[in-house]
């Protein structure tokens, strides 16, 4: 078995992986990134609309367009990419850790490194993850998957469809779907507000006379071989009105119901995960609970924006390279998830430095406010003018604003939403 | 007359309303930047739309390359370009960015590949 040193291994080259990497490299370390697929941008690939970018690079990209430039920068680093790799294991002796990679063009890999950043994104919610009834034809796909194949492959998953999950994911295939001549029949949302942003069901629904049914579910799945058609149940305050069943027909549904953090091998490791997020559970640093092992981008927390998984990874690459020139971290106390708050990344802050934070909430509501505790004394206050669970909530408290801590308290730092 | 609609300039998403006597003065108001002015005006006029989409190429690993317009295009001319590109063939290599056709039906705008395939 081949053999190789490096100071650190990022698992995943999309563009949590890339910019983590590049951050590292940039500091002078031996930097290995372990793609799975055949090229490096990941989810980014098969994203082919616009809108990437606008915080990042201050332009509007497809995505591949945005990962290309991340591409042209790795390939003229001293990053050192291995293509159709999928990393299996991770052993630890001492500091050091050991991860075995499989390849088809190289067989089986182990690398030797100091620091493993997990960067590996996140797998789609599938028919088994919501519990449809019905029989078990071909045509349902994951949104994600039908996207890839329009996308990157060249085929058409269906020709009169129905997607379930009205994501931005499930609004930009319906657009997807009708523009390259299919017929999207409907979009079935389970809650009683759309989940996607408005100027998607503007420009991705609304263009094309999509309906948009909220508060309503598959009831069943029909067909033998293909999808026929499907059933859809009203709710009426969470409660399914069976006797208002109605039917589409429909060769194809897609399935858009959410993402969950790929945490197999982290899980397999030993970390612990959060149970909100299902990523692992990270310090200020984004480091794990194993000495040395990081997470960033989509495997952490489902992100809305590349630019944000950028933001975030960029910074894992610093901290990372910090745990590499053997700087000792101050301490670190944690912080929880208050009122209105479903989950905070990172769990733990540091009073003494800088700390960037980034959450979802529960609530839908115009004009909020984000309040900060510890130890029962408000650190920050910030208004919000409207948030929604789909949108990701960002804010910093900057070094040395925490002025409270005290040694008979637990110094726990509490975000509110109010 | 008078329209209530979101604008779609980015994902701020305002609720904006146009109001009109005759469509040389149409007053647009609840937008957050100039952008909702413009937005407003052609939606009533004449609604764009950027286009994204993917055209055949004899690539060894990649089965369609990602094009996008370089900006928006009036709507009726979505489905015509759409009829266009999906007619098209294209020979490797590309770079992100070559013009895959030039100044589509005089508008100024061109669609570009938004990848590079080199093989």
């Amino acid at each position: 078995m081949k053999e190789f040193k490096f100071d650190t291994l990022v698992i995943g080259g999309g563009s949590a992986g890339m910019a983590a990497a590049l951050e590292v490299s940039r500091r002078g370390f031996t930097v290995a990134v372990a793609e799975r697929e055949n090229s490096m941008g990941g989810i980014l690939n098969q994203c082919i609309h616009n809108g990437f970018g606008l915080h990042h690079f201050k332009e509007e990209l497809s995505g591949p367009a945005y990962a290309e430039k991340f591409i042209d920068m790795v390939e003229t680093s001293n990053i050192e990419v291995f293509i159709d790799m999928t990393v299996m294991d991770i052993e630890e002796t001492g500091d050091l850790k050991y991860a075995y990679g499989l390849s088809k063009l190289t067989g089986m890999i182990k690398f030797c490194v100091k620091t493993v950043v997990f960067a590996n994104g996140c797998r789609e919610r599938n028919r088994g993850s919501i519990g449809t009834p019905g029989t078990r034809p071909s045509g349902v796909f994951t949104a994600g998957l039908a996207q890839r194949l329009v996308n990157m492959e060249g085929y058409i998953p269906g020709k009169e469809c129905v997607i379930v999950g009205s994501g931005d994911i499930g609004l930009i295939m319906a657009r997807r779907m009708t523009w390259v001549g299919a017929k999207v029949k409907a979009v079935i949302e389970i809650q009683s507000y759309p989940a996607g942003l408005t100027r998607n069901i503007v420009q991705c629904l609304n263009d094309f006379d999509i309906p948009l049914y909220l508060s309503h579910v598959v009831g069943e799945i029909h067909g033998k071989d293909r999808v026929e058609s499907i059933d859809v149940i009203p709710l009426k305050k969470g409660i399914e009105q069976k006797d208002k069943t109605f039917n589409i027909k429909c060769d194809s549904l897609l399935l858009a119901v959410g993402l969950v953090p790929d945490n197999e091998l982290i899980q397999k490791i030993g970390i612990s995960i959060n149970p909100e997020t299902n990523g692992p559970i990270v310090d200020r640093q984004l480091m794990t609970a194993k000495n040395g092992i990081f997470a960033c981008g989509n495997v952490l927390h489902v992100h809305d924006l590349v630019d944000f998984v950028t933001e975030e990874s960029e910074r894992c690459g610093r901290y990372v390279s910090n745990y590499l020139d053997k700087k000792i971290p101050a301490e670190q106390f944690r912080s929880i998830p208050g009122q209105n708050v479903k989950y905070l990344v990172p769990n733990y802050y540091s009073p003494i430095n800088e700390n960037k934070f980034y959450l979802r909430t529960m609530v839908v509501k115009n004009r909020a406010e984000l309040i900060v505790k510890v130890n029962d004394k408000e650190i920050l206050r910030k208004k919000l003018k409207h948030i929604q669970p789909s949108e990701m909530i960002s804010f910093s408290i900057p070094g040395g604003t925490v002025d409270c801590i005290s040694e008979c308290r637990d110094n726990t730092l509490e975000v509110h939403i109010v | 007359m008078k329209k209530d609609m979101v604008c779609i300039s980015c994902p701020m998403g305002c609720r904006i309303t146009a109001e009109w006597e005759n469509e040389n003065d149409i007053t647009v108001t609840g937008n957050k930047c100039p952008r909702g002015i413009v937005y407003g005006r052609e939606e009533i006029l004449s609604p764009k739309r950027v286009v994204t989409a993917t055209i055949n190429i004899n690539s060894s690993w990649l089965g369609r390359l990602p094009v996008m317009t370089t900006g928006t295009i009036p709507k009726g001319m979505i489905d015509s370009l759409l009829n266009k590109i999906y007619k098209m063939h294209l020979d490797v290599p590309i770079v992100r960015d070559d013009i895959i056709i030039k100044d589509i039906e005089n508008t100024g705008i061109d669609l570009i590949a938004t990848r590079s395939v080199k093989t």
